[in-house]
């Protein structure tokens, strides 16, 4: 039995499981394939129902991982290949090159600062720009930067040179390797397997959000935006500063329409299942919207409002209390009218087709499992469903085991849920793995014994 | 390649009959009338136990199978789509193929072996926009319309010549043409259609929706490709004007006619004069008639 | 209209409802409610119920109401609310079979003796002959 785990997966759950197996005494290796860990809840305002902002709760979190004595933390890696058994699994990780030696690098952000390269921020949801090198958010852990090989010049430079390719050659730049104080722009740097021994994994991939281009009746117009990108726009450190102010001309949307199940519950256009989140969320941003607003108006379309967790309906209560209205249907279509986005929606409470003009349209998106969640299932030997969401043991009485002896899940890979349960759940895989570990530590005593 | 005409286009919609065929000789392409074509039915029967509707529609697709062709282009969206999902019908649903021959005795059994095609689909996939550009004699530069696909083009999703919700193929055509092309949003919302015949008040008002907007979009024109919504669409305009006032009234043309105008056919083929709404006038102002030869050219 | 019901498990089983499942194909328990086929109709502005109010009430086998609406008869067959139906419902063709519920009883929902004559000549033929076989019998 070896006794240390493997963490896939850096996010709310992911963390919780790395810290609870890292707190009982066992080594942890926790492989996120971003550069930082966070996850998306390091993306979002201010969380349901208490309003507290996860810049407070999570950071603390993410720092512990950082700089727990147990705990091994390899960003911008991902799981390539896994053997062997519970208790005996050989894992291989690809460590993404860099080009950045963290050994040398002190996070100061000259080079993040001075970088000419712009690319969508992911961290922002596409709304602002990142550098090539960069460091996705302030708070990223670790605190140090990776070159985006696919968007620095330098990178692209070389390759035009190496590719003997026509035409006019790109800039050199190189800003970032004069500017770094310490030298620690390494372009030699590569791709890295690292080969490790565990006794348990833990699968905590999270969430991706369905694409909006998914739902095309939905227009495509820079004012209809999903959950993440309006939770970038209501938070104080986000590219507006917390001011809410629509894509198209940055004016204050003096009314704002909310959709509810945009994907979800659409077996014919987008996934069958209830993405658990967005009654709540979209609840909180209808709230935080007239917070930053007070002379806005805030409507909702929905079908039911799912307020199953603790507070909640008491949260819904307090939002429509404080005027956002709520519609119950579906919209149809979304398209502009000059300066309005026309909702055609319904009431059918009231038996009535709605149309609200409105400044901006925020459409709660529905949760799809991570990219890439049936190829780590293949290679993990487990299962998942259609949705590429992991299939638990048994739903009922085993929902944090996998269906492979030793692996564990934990958060949204096993399917959409808030934030209480992932943490939940990531401390649920974590008693598993510390439990595994138990039982061979006594068996072990008891053949000693014996 | 055979033509299905359909009963409008041989009585109230000879414009965007003879537009057709004229401009399609032009690029090449000869539509030869379907012999003993019959009514389509219009409408695609819904009912699932209905099988005698689909008699008509089938009765012409097996028309198409005696050609030899294997092929039928229609220029009226309503003949497309009840053809089309008629065809579907056929390929898909065995026991009713069956119950449909059976019950047509006196004709060849229709095996779902015709391709029911829609003449924007052939300009869009037999011809390719390159060639079409290549025989455009008339840039029709300046002149700003909005596209109208109304419902049975793109509707239901099996019968779709293209995307349901964004079609783009009589923007790609216009655009080849010269034509200047505003975003609409109402492209495919339904004008009312039959209901016409027992709620014309209630087509005015799709049309007054539906012609609103493409005004303040700032178009010139509506193109549309079905007699229903052309005749929908122009003439409530009498009645919005009457009911709402200020209503400055918009031409309904057949992307036909401009395809024709653009390949250098004469405007009197064209048949403008059957439009709703004062076509030549808007073309003459545009420039875009020819100032002498005013008949002749292409006949 | 009477805003009181009384529900049995006689009109859940109708033989109204039944009909309806068989003339359609479509099986309208798979409908929620979430109303977006009401939401994008065209003609729902003339409406007496909405097209999720006539899926709900065939649910429940209310029989009077859906047979005494003017939904189905200004339902256009424009098929918006079938291709954006997230449970795949073609609602045109559920307001199909509630149209041929009636017409097979030989109640026409227009009067062709009644239409005027200056009307006939003005209306395409493909508006009359699609407006006949979708409202006559």
């Amino acid at each position: 039995m070896i006794k240390k785990a493997l963490v896939i997966g850096g996010g709310v759950a992911g963390i919780q499981a790395a810290l609870d197996i890292a707190d009982g005494g066992y080594q942890v290796i926790l492989v996120e394939r971003t550069p930082s860990i966070g996850g998306h809840m390091a993306q979002y305002a201010e969380v349901f129902p208490t309003l507290d902002c996860p810049q407070c709760i999570l950071t603390p979190k993410m720092v512990d991982v950082g700089q727990h004595p147990n705990i091994t933390l390899l960003t911008y890696a991902e799981l390539q290949r896994v053997s062997g058994e519970a208790g005996n699994f050989k894992v291989e990780i690809l460590q993404k090159a860099r080009k950045v030696d963290h050994t040398k690098c002190t996070g100061c952000g000259t080079c993040w600062q001075k970088c000419p390269a712009k690319v969508p921020s992911e961290y922002d949801a596409g709304i602002s720009e990142r550098t090539a090198i960069y460091i996705p958010f302030p708070q990223a852990v670790p605190a140090k930067p990776v070159i985006d090989t696919g968007h620095c010049r330098y990178i692209r430079y070389m390759e035009f040179i190496e590719g003997g390719e026509e035409g006019k050659k790109p800039p050199q730049c190189r800003i970032c390797e004069q500017l770094c104080p310490v030298g620690a722009i390494d372009w030699e740097q590569e791709d890295q397997i690292v080969t490790e021994q565990v006794g348990a994994i833990v699968v905590a991939t999270g969430f991706d959000l369905m694409p909006i281009e998914r739902l095309p009746e939905y227009a495509d117009d820079p004012d209809v935006i999903d959950g993440i990108q309006f939770e970038r726009m209501l938070s104080p450190g986000g590219p507006t500063t917390g001011v809410v102010q629509r894509p198209s001309d940055k004016q204050i949307p003096r009314e704002v329409v909310f959709v509810s199940c945009a994907g979800s519950r659409d077996p014919e256009h987008g996934v069958p299942h209830c993405s658990r989140v967005c009654c709540m969320y979209l609840a909180k941003q209808a709230m935080l919207y007239k917070h930053a607003v007070p002379d806005g108006q805030a409507h909702v379309f929905y079908i039911d409002t799912r307020t199953t967790g603790k507070g909640y309906e008491e949260f819904l209560q307090r939002t429509k209390d404080e005027g956002t209205v709520y519609l119950r249907g579906k919209v149809s279509r979304i398209f502009r009218d000059g300066d309005k986005l026309k909702v055609m929606g319904v009431d059918t409470l009231s038996g009535k087709q709605v149309e609200v003009s409105a400044d901006m349209v925020v459409l709660g998106m529905a949760m799809l499992s991570s990219e890439g969640s049936k190829e780590l299932a293949a290679r993990l030997g487990i299962a998942t469903n259609e949705q590429g969401f992991f299939t638990e043991s048994h739903i009922k009485i085993d929902p944090l085991e996998s269906t492979r002896p030793g692996i564990y899940l934990a958060g949204t890979a096993q399917g959409p849920k808030d934030i209480p349960d992932s943490v939940a759940q990531g401390s649920g895989a974590a008693s598993k793995v510390l439990g595994l570990f138990a039982q061979s530590e006594s068996t072990s005593e008891k053949m000693v014994v014996s | 390649m055979s033509y299905y005409p359909g009963c409008t286009l041989k009585t109230k919609a000879l414009n965007f009959e003879a537009s057709a065929i004229a401009a399609m000789a032009a690029l090449g392409v000869n539509l030869v009338e379907l012999p003993r074509w019959n009514c389509c039915g219009t409408v695609y029967s819904m009912a699932e136990d209905d099988l005698a509707h689909h008699i008509a529609p089938v009765r012409n697709l097996v028309r198409v199978s005696e050609q030899g062709s294997g092929k039928v282009v229609t220029l009226c969206s309503f003949c497309y789509n009840t053809l089309k999902r008629a065809d579907l019908l056929m390929r898909n649903s065995p026991e009713k193929r069956d119950a449909i021959n059976a019950f047509m005795d006196e004709e060849i059994d229709y095996q779902g072996d015709v391709e029911v095609v829609h003449l924007l689909e052939v300009l869009r996939d037999d011809l390719g926009w390159e060639e079409i550009a290549r025989e455009v004699k008339v840039p029709l530069e300046g002149l700003k319309v909005v596209p109208y696909y109304g419902c049975t083009l793109t509707r239901p999703q099996e019968a779709a010549i293209d995307s349901v919700e964004n079609p783009t193929v009589l923007q790609e055509l216009l655009r080849v043409l010269g034509v200047t092309v505003l975003d609409f949003p109402l492209a495919t919302e339904c004008c009312g259609s039959f209901e016409i015949v027992s709620r014309p008040d209630s087509v005015t008002e799709r049309a007054y929706a539906i012609l609103g907007m493409a005004l303040r979009k700032g178009a010139e024109a509506i193109v549309v490709s079905c007699p229903l919504c052309a005749h929908n669409l122009g003439q409530q305009q009498p009645k919005i004007a009457e009911k709402y006032g200020n209503f400055p009234g918009i031409p309904i043309i057949y992307f036909t006619q401009l395809l024709a105008l653009a390949v250098g056919i004469s405007p009197e083929l064209c048949r403008f004069d059957l439009n709703f709404g004062e076509v030549e006038a808007l073309l003459e102002k545009k420039g875009l008639l020819p100032q002498c030869e005013r008949s002749g050219v292409g006949e | 209209m009477d805003m009181r019901l009384q529900i049995s498990p006689g009109m859940l089983r109708s033989e109204f409802v039944s009909k309806i499942t068989e003339l359609s194909g479509q099986d309208i328990n798979l409908c929620y409610q979430c109303g977006k086929c009401s939401a994008g109709c065209p003609m729902s502005f003339v409406m007496d119920l909405l097209p999720n109010q006539i899926i709900h009430s065939v649910q429940l086998g209310l029989t009077e109401d859906v047979i005494r609406s003017r939904t189905p008869w200004l339902c256009a067959s424009c098929l918006v609310c079938t291709v954006r139906c997230p449970k795949g419902i073609d609602i045109a063709s559920v307001m199909e079979a509630v149209r041929q519920i009636s017409l097979r009883k030989s109640e026409d929902f227009i009067d062709l003796a009644g239409l005027e004559r200056g009307t006939l000549a003005e209306l395409p033929a493909i508006a009359l002959v699609s407006g006949f076989r979708k409202l006559t019998g």
